[in-house]
């Protein structure tokens, strides 16, 4: 899938621990590597140390244990200014004493730049994020999006190969944010930069990255491009935390290659995709996708019978909750197009997905 | 900018202005009755003291007018004298009209007992004086014609054009000479401004002294509370609560235990000078001479304004989030670099603040220069309170109090050009 092999990994991470306390793990054995021009999105629930993570490539954290790479260096002992990583700020940190445009020349001064290329350079930068005209203001002056692509200016103007955002659109208004999702992907592709992206917004995680690593407890759950991510997720945390996801217990029966025999807690059986449990008789918690559940139809392996309880009607689809193997939050996506399936509350049909929708995963 | 657009009015056709001032000014109003307590407290307790000192610094009327101690009934004095005076041209050597009405002035004295207060007054002027008042009066009734013998053969001191000099300007109340008197200068007895003999010149030394020193306070103030305030904004709760109570430790107790407490470790028989002799730094006859000087005055004085720089320096820190300085950092500036152009500016509406009240304290400061000064550490509010309590001369107190008030007001406006007063954060 997404493994990059060790020679051209341009950032790495090997078995990094790091602790605040000396009592606990907030980041707990971290395998991480990127080739270089890469969006990795670090996804997670509050917590669960993706900050940590970024401060440690940006050097304002120390690893307790293990090794950062950038470009084949180790950078443990670098000092932050050293390590030429453009970052910006989940409170976007311009400095108000400044203008936007003392705020972008302020890496290029420090890099000891002659004032003509500097003008020169955040010239450019301003114009990258369409913010020409606002050189001469201070940031309290501006709006937020504004301020935050005065932030995306100022990390990428002095021209790094790694960029590092914590939660940069987290302030805005949902148009906004998308609008500047798009932005900084065009960015990323136009300037071919490594983007190291911290969220805990999994659309924004879907939509923007090359691979998404998904955290929780100081551990990466699973490390996949975004369509594996939401349709082959490795446990339940991910397959809970992406997306939409119907969960069935039950208890492994018997397995023939990939395909294991489920058996519910009602006394119902089903086929499912061996991903996580594989002995038998170990409990397992199956996890479809509402969209990959068909109504109406007999003709698949897993078929069984199901009362429709409630229907919410969304305009391209109608949202549809069942009672499945004693589970009455299972929902069922029903498309509003031709071939729309007519249901009402209370009704008894059938419902069925493919063996191998059905993901047999970790039991919570 | 367009002077052609319409009025604007509101719905009912009122002009929006009018609207919005109507609008405004009952909150006004509101607000106003609410500080008025304050605002009377401060004009009585605040505003009519200042006010009547300024005054005072330039009228006074002990050469012209007596107040009787017990009845307070107050009569006319040295009346002939004003009289030749105003009929004389200044620097007119004294005729026998003159020594006439001196002599009918000293007798209405001598019935008034007013011939101390009147000695007094000319003495602040011509020092050595009072006696001859004294002296004279007593013996006016007996003096025959012609007067400018009779007075001469009584004291020669009396010819003294200086002195006649300075009679001439006590006869009018309002003077500008107890100014001149705290910059160092008289009038000589033509009237012109001259400055007063080198070896009584020492209140404009007095000036300096205080703005030098105050000067050298406020930036060992400031050298010590920035790294103070500096972890009281960064450490953990735990022990910035702790250091918080170790700077604020010096307002629990009196300020005469602390200032006294200094001169303990500081003179020369004291724990700091033993030490030093102990461990041989210096000679047992060579002891330092740390206090009763200027230094004893500096070191004395940074201890007790330390939290007033250390308290705004921390409330503005507290507020600068650290994010700023490690951005600076990510975007490739050495920690001393993000010091200086990141953290260091964001701190002035703070340093501003201290070094503003820190200065404005100690160019006022009384008590502990006055305690561990010596002569050499003494600032002007010694001289003031001196006047005030022992020679009683209350107007040169007030002319000296007067110009300290003018030096800090201007030193106030100069902030405000420099750094702007809207930036001051106090707390
Ligand atoms: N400076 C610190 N000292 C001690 N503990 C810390 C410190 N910073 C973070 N932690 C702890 O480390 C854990 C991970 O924090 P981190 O900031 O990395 O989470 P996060 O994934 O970025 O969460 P969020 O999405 O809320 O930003 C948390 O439990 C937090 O309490
Ligand atoms: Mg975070």
């Amino acid at each position: 899938m997404g493994n990059v092999s060790s020679a051209d990994a341009f950032v790495e991470f090997e078995r990094v621990q790091k602790s605040y306390d000396g009592e606990t793990l907030v980041v707990k054995d971290l395998n991480l590597s990127m080739p270089k021009g890469e969006f990795l999105t670090m996804l997670g629930p509050s917590g669960s140390g993706k900050t940590t993570c970024l401060m440690m490539l940006a050097g304002f954290e120390t690893a307790t244990h293990g090794e950062i790479r950038l470009d084949g260096r180790e950078i443990n002992n670098i000092p932050p200014h050293k390590r030429g990583i453009g970052m910006v700020f989940q409170n976007y940190a311009l400095f108000p004493h400044m203008t936007v445009a003392e705020n972008l020349a302020f890496p290029l001064e420090v890099r000891k730049i002659s004032k003509t290329d500097r003008e020169a350079k955040v010239k450019r930068a301003l114009n990258m994020v369409q913010m020409d005209d606002f050189g001469a203001r201070r940031p309290a002056q501006l709006s937020g999006g504004q301020q935050q692509r005065v932030a995306l200016a100022r990390a990428l103007v002095f021209d790094p190969t790694l960029v590092l955002m914590d939660e940069p659109l987290g302030a805005l208004d949902k148009q906004l944010r998308e609008h500047m999702q798009y932005e900084i992907k065009h960015l990323h592709e136009n300037l071919g930069i490594t983007v190291v992206y911290v969220t805990h917004d999994q659309s924004e995680a879907l939509t923007m990255s090359d691979r998404v690593a998904v955290f929780n407890d100081g551990v990466i759950q699973q490390l996949a491009p975004p369509d594996d991510l939401y349709e082959r997720p490795h446990n339940s945390f991910v397959a809970q935390f992406i997306g939409e996801n119907n969960k069935l217990p039950g208890t492994v029966k018997g397995r023939s290659g990939d395909i294991i025999h489920v058996e519910f807690n009602d006394g119902e059986h089903c086929q499912a995709l061996a991903v996580q449990a594989v002995s038998e008789g170990e409990p397992t918690l199956i996890s479809i996708r509402p969209e990959r559940v068909s109504v109406g139809r007999d003709d698949l392996t897993n078929s069984t019978d199901a009362r429709v309880l409630e229907l919410i009607y969304l305009g391209d689809h109608i949202r549809c909750r069942m009672d499945v193997h004693g589970n009455d939050q299972f929902i069922v996506k029903l498309p509003n197009g031709a071939a729309k399936v007519p249901l009402s509350v209370g009704e008894l049909t059938k419902v069925g997905w493919a063996a191998e929708d059905a993901r047999a995963l970790d039991p919570l | 900018m367009q002077a052609d657009t319409t009025l604007l009015t509101t719905a009912d056709g009122q002009p929006l202005k009018a609207a919005l001032k109507s609008a405004a000014s009952k909150a006004k109003r509101r607000a106003f009755y609410l500080v008025a307590p304050l605002l009377a407290f401060v004009l009585i307790t605040f505003i009519f003291p200042i006010g009547q000192m300024l005054h005072q610094s330039v009228y006074n009327p002990d050469f012209t007018i007596h107040e009787d101690k017990g009845t307070k009934i107050q009569t006319p004095i040295m009346v002939n004298l004003q009289v030749w005076f105003r009929e004389t041209e200044i620097g007119t050597v004294p005729d026998e009209a003159a020594f006439a009405a001196l002599v009918s002035d000293l007798i209405q004295l001598r019935e008034l007992r007013g011939q101390g207060e009147v000695g007094t007054r000319i003495n602040y002027d011509v020092p050595g004086t009072r006696s001859l008042f004294t002296k004279s009066a007593r013996r006016a009734a007996k003096l025959e014609a012609p007067f400018k013998e009779a007075v001469l053969d009584l004291d020669e001191d009396w010819a003294d054009p200086e002195l006649w000099q300075a009679m001439r300007t006590a006869a009018s109340p309002y003077t500008m000479n107890f100014y001149l008197a705290a910059l160092d200068m008289r009038r000589s007895e033509t009237g012109e401004i001259v400055a007063v003999a080198e070896n009584r010149q020492i209140r404009v030394k007095l000036f300096s002294r205080t703005l030098t020193l105050s000067i050298i306070i406020t930036l060992t103030c400031f050298l010590l509370a920035f790294p103070i305030a500096h972890l009281l904004a960064t450490l953990p709760l735990r022990y910035s609560n702790l250091l918080m109570i170790l700077v604020l430790l010096p307002f629990w107790t009196s300020l005469l235990v602390r200032t006294t407490s200094w001169i303990v470790l500081l003179q020369s028989q004291g724990v700091l000078n033993d030490i030093l002799v102990s461990l041989g730094i210096v000679g047992a006859n060579g002891r330092v001479q740390l206090i009763y000087n200027e230094i004893g005055t500096v070191i004395a004085m940074t201890h007790i304004l330390l939290p007033f720089m250390v308290l705004p320096l921390f409330s503005v820190m507290r507020t600068i989030n650290p994010s700023y300085v490690r951005a600076a950092r990510s975007l490739g500036a050495t920690s001393w670099t993000a010091f200086r152009r990141i953290y260091l500016p964001q701190c002035v509406p703070g340093i501003g603040a201290g070094a503003l009240l820190v200065f404005i304290l100690a160019v006022g400061y009384y008590i502990t220069p006055a305690l561990v000064g010596g002569a050499k550490g003494t600032l002007i509010s010694n001289e003031i309170a001196f006047h005030m309590t022992d020679s009683l001369n209350w107007s040169l107190a007030a002319a000296l109090a007067a110009l300290l008030l003018a030096g800090v007001l201007a030193l106030y406006w100069l902030y405000d050009r420099l750094v702007g007063i809207d930036n001051l954060k106090l707390g």
